[in-house]
């Protein structure tokens, strides 16, 4: 990883899932570690149950606040069939972080159309060694089902060079004081899901 | 000190650094948080929700008469509401700086046109300013106060989606206050426009035109870098930044005013490069006077005239290929993910008792809009802001038999408000039997919970009035007026059945405050279940669209089981809004245990 280039991340996954907290934590985190950051996302129907999807950026200097198609090095998503749905923007040499849940379309839920049966082994299939957690379950066991977004920035920072110092520090300010211990201890667990 | 900000956050900042004193605007996306920010963080602006964008650009009008800084925000198609003082605005010009701000949508996010505010800037004969990141929105607030200032005239600070929703790192600074004098002015011949005086103004607007021209020709905001001459793009807006992520090597001419245009700066731009292109989004606005100028030009035959553009796209278009490796797509139909009505959204309910009266709905802007959308399809038009009402009485009156009791207009309280009043009293004036329904849900939902004139609190959560729809329609002449709760279906689609055969208009109120509200909270929070072995899987509940249901299929049934599935209920998502209770046709849907 050289000084000059530039990380692409998209965030992807459906709205309310934590996806504008997460990209806004990894964006001030950037430039704390002093990269040039630029971000932008799509939510305005977010809150309705839509597509969501957080492109952040950052190096010596950034010039588009969107990732060009094909140029993003990690993909991380929150829902399985968003996954699919964003990976053209995915580089050749990029990862995928995977959050292993279905959330049901209209068109699924209502009985008109079925939930693609295959979808991780379609992603295993272009990325062999995509990263697939089960969220909610790692959340669930360290005792708040809220903290899914968090433990995948853990996750997500250890495809990138800043130190966890940074993330933590950023987290600390950006949360309510109540949710900052849960948080850091998503954090670290997303870090060491991502080691193993 | 820098910070990363949003240009929406930006644009705030930059109104408080420079001296802004009033600020007013309607939501609207992508400029909704402007003014939220403003509400938030600056409180030496006085800023509020105005009932629409007209009177918002009139009451920022009104400060700046009077001396003070001003700023009116909205999306683009509210600048089609404020057109008309806008268009006069620039003939009397005006004291204390005023900033327009207008955010465009190309790629329609959340609106329903994709038109180029550029083309108002000149139809209007007012400077447009176009940043491309946030620190040049922030900045280009200061210019624009000042050029409004020297010129005398409203200017137009232009944001797009891109532009108002993307982050990027902004120094920040101090507030500091504008130069007018405040205070009440006479002065008839340059505010009062009647023919005589607009006649003597119009002739300084055209003057004030070419002044700002020659000023733009040394703008520091319109800037050349010359790199490899064979190609050279002119640009502005995000435009800009993808044009520049995708040919880093080529020379830029970037424009940050794009009205008027900077005309000896462009032919000298143009004499030094071999090929010239214009990269904009939306209208060929740059583009055609640039032809104008009699200069040779691309633009829009390579980058086409819909949607936004994208680094991918710039490159393409200019060099027919990408060099990005992509992994690229799979090859596999998924199923869409469009916006929907949250679960217990009061909507669903109306909706659900309109279609068991099977009308034809003349619709309007708001959540209430993804009605149309299947499951639900019963919204039958949707125009622009309050033209529901309106739309419903034309139908009637020239229709007559034909739609007599067939139709109604549905609005939200919001748009209501905005615009809905005025063919409101239309409909008492002229008569016919249109039936109206004002979805009352008790905020500006669409945008995210925005307060108005009907919520009783302001922009900064201050208690205020709370208008009285009931007694407007009332004072209106309306002598049909009921107000019903929607989650109460059946009695709803009663209502609605008797106001259709009535012989004059009337006006349903259904209202519930939207789910999504703390305040005012009747929703019991308590989620219902269904009895998978009482349902009969006729997918009534289904119907309503409703996100915490979900239709699961029997694969293989049990002896004598005709059912192709049952309806279950997610119970983590299920508010309890009983609209599912309401249409079950077999008593399945049942209080959880």
């Amino acid at each position: 990883m050289s000084e000059d280039r530039v990380y692409n991340v998209l965030i992807v996954g459906v709205g309310g899932q934590g996806i504008i907290l997460a990209s806004d934590v990894l964006g001030k985190v950037a430039a704390r570690h002093g990269y040039d950051v630029k971000k932008n996302e799509i939510h305005g129907m977010a809150q309705r149950g839509g597509s969501v999807s957080s492109h952040v950026r950052f190096g010596k200097t950034v010039s588009s606040p969107i990732i060009k198609m094909g140029e993003a090095d990690v993909l991380l998503s929150f829902e399985q069939i968003e996954t699919l749905r964003y990976f053209p923007f995915l580089s050749v040499d990029g990862n995928v972080i995977v959050n292993d849940q279905k959330i049901l379309p209209p068109a699924v839920f209502t009985g008109k159309q079925e939930y693609p049966p295959d979808v991780l082994e379609r992603i295993r299939e272009k990325v062999p060694n995509a990263v697939v957690v089960d969220g909610i379950h790692v959340a669930e066991n360290l005792g708040n089902p809220r903290v899914v977004n968090v433990i995948f920035l853990g996750i997500l920072s250890k495809y990138l060079d800043i130190p966890a110092s940074t993330y933590e520090e950023v987290l600390k300010e950006s949360l309510k004081p109540k949710l900052v211990d849960i948080n850091l201890k998503a954090f670290h667990e997303g870090r060491a899901l991502a080691a193993s | 000190m820098k910070e990363l900000l949003s240009g929406n956050e930006a644009i705030a900042r930059g109104a408080d650094e420079y001296g802004v004193r009033l600020a007013s605007a309607y939501p609207g996306t992508p400029s909704t948080e402007i003014l939220e920010y403003i509400g938030k963080r600056y409180p030496k602006i006085k800023a509020g929700w105005a009932p629409n964008e007209k009177v918002a650009l009139e009451v920022a009008a009104g400060a700046a008469y009077g001396g003070s800084r001003s700023i009116a925000v909205m999306k683009h198609v509210g600048l089609n509401v404020a057109a008309d003082p806008f268009m006069t605005l620039s003939y009397t010009g005006v004291n204390g700086g005023l900033v327009i701000v207008v955010c465009d949508d190309p790629e329609m996010h959340s609106s329903q046109n994709e038109q180029d505010t550029r083309n108002y800037a000149k139809f209007g004969k007012v400077p447009c300013l176009d940043p491309s990141d946030s620190q040049e929105a922030k900045d280009m607030m200061g210019e624009a106060l000042n050029i409004s200032e020297t010129f005398d005239t409203p200017v137009i600070l232009r944001s797009c989606t891109r532009v108002s929703h993307s982050m990027s790192m902004v120094e920040l600074k101090d507030r500091v206050e504008g130069p007018k004098e405040l205070g009440l002015k006479k002065d008839p011949m340059k505010f009062v426009m009647l023919p005589a005086m607009a006649r003597r103004r119009h002739p300084l607007v055209e003057q004030r035109l070419k002044d700002i021209a020659a000023f733009a020709e040394t703008f520091p905001f319109n800037k050349v870098m010359m790199g490899d001459e064979s190609l050279g793009i002119i640009t502005g807006s995000v435009a800009y930044l993808y044009a520049r992520e995708a040919m880093p090597n080529a020379s830029f001419l970037k424009l940050g005013m794009v009205w008027p245009l900077p005309e000896q700066m462009i032919r000298d731009f143009a004499s030094r490069v071999k090929r010239l292109v214009v990269i904009e989004e939306l209208d060929p606005f740059i583009e055609e006077a640039v032809r104008l100028m009699g200069i040779q030009v691309e633009g829009k035959s390579l980058t086409g005239l819909c949607g936004e553009l994208s680094p991918e796209k710039v490159e393409k278009a200019l060099t027919g290929a990408s060099t990005a490796k992509s992994i690229g797509g799979i090859d596999m139909e998924l199923p869409l993910r469009p916006p929907n009505m949250c679960p217990g959204c009061p909507h669903r309910a109306t909706f659900t008792a309109l279609k068991k009266n099977k009308v034809y709905v003349a619709g309007d802007i708001g959540c209430y809009t993804l009605g149309a959308l299947p499951p639900i399809g019963m919204l039958d038009n949707c125009l622009c802001m309050g033209a529901g009402i309106g739309i419903a009485a034309g139908l009637d009156r020239s229709l007559g038999d034909l739609a007599k009791g067939k139709a109604v207009a549905v609005i939200g309280d919001s748009t209501f408000f905005h615009s809905g009043m005025t063919p409101l009293l239309e409909l008492a004036y002229n008569g016919g039997s249109t039936t109206v329904v004002i979805m009352d849900n008790r905020i500006t939902a669409m945008t995210g919970a925005q307060n108005h004139p009907g919520t009783g609190y302001t922009l900064r959560e201050d208690p205020t009035i709370s208008a009285d729809m009931e007694k407007l329609a009332e004072a209106f002449g309306f002598r049909r007026i009921r107000t019903v709760n929607p989650y109460h279906v059946k009695e709803l689609q009663d209502v609605v059945k008797e106001e259709l055969s009535a012989d004059e208009p009337s006006l349903i109120i259904a209202r519930a405050p939207c789910a999504l509200l703390k305040t005012e909270r009747i929703l019991p929070d308590k989620p219902l279940r269904i009895d998978e072995n009482v349902c009969i899987g006729c997918k009534a509940c289904i119907n309503t669209g409703c996100p915490a249901l979900e239709f699961v299929k029997i694969e293989q049934p049990a002896e004598g089981d005709k059912r192709k599935g049952y309806s279950r209920i997610n119970e983590a998502l299920c508010v309890g809004c009983r609209t599912c209770f309401e249409v079950c046709k077999s008593d399945a849907v049942k209080e959880a245990s």
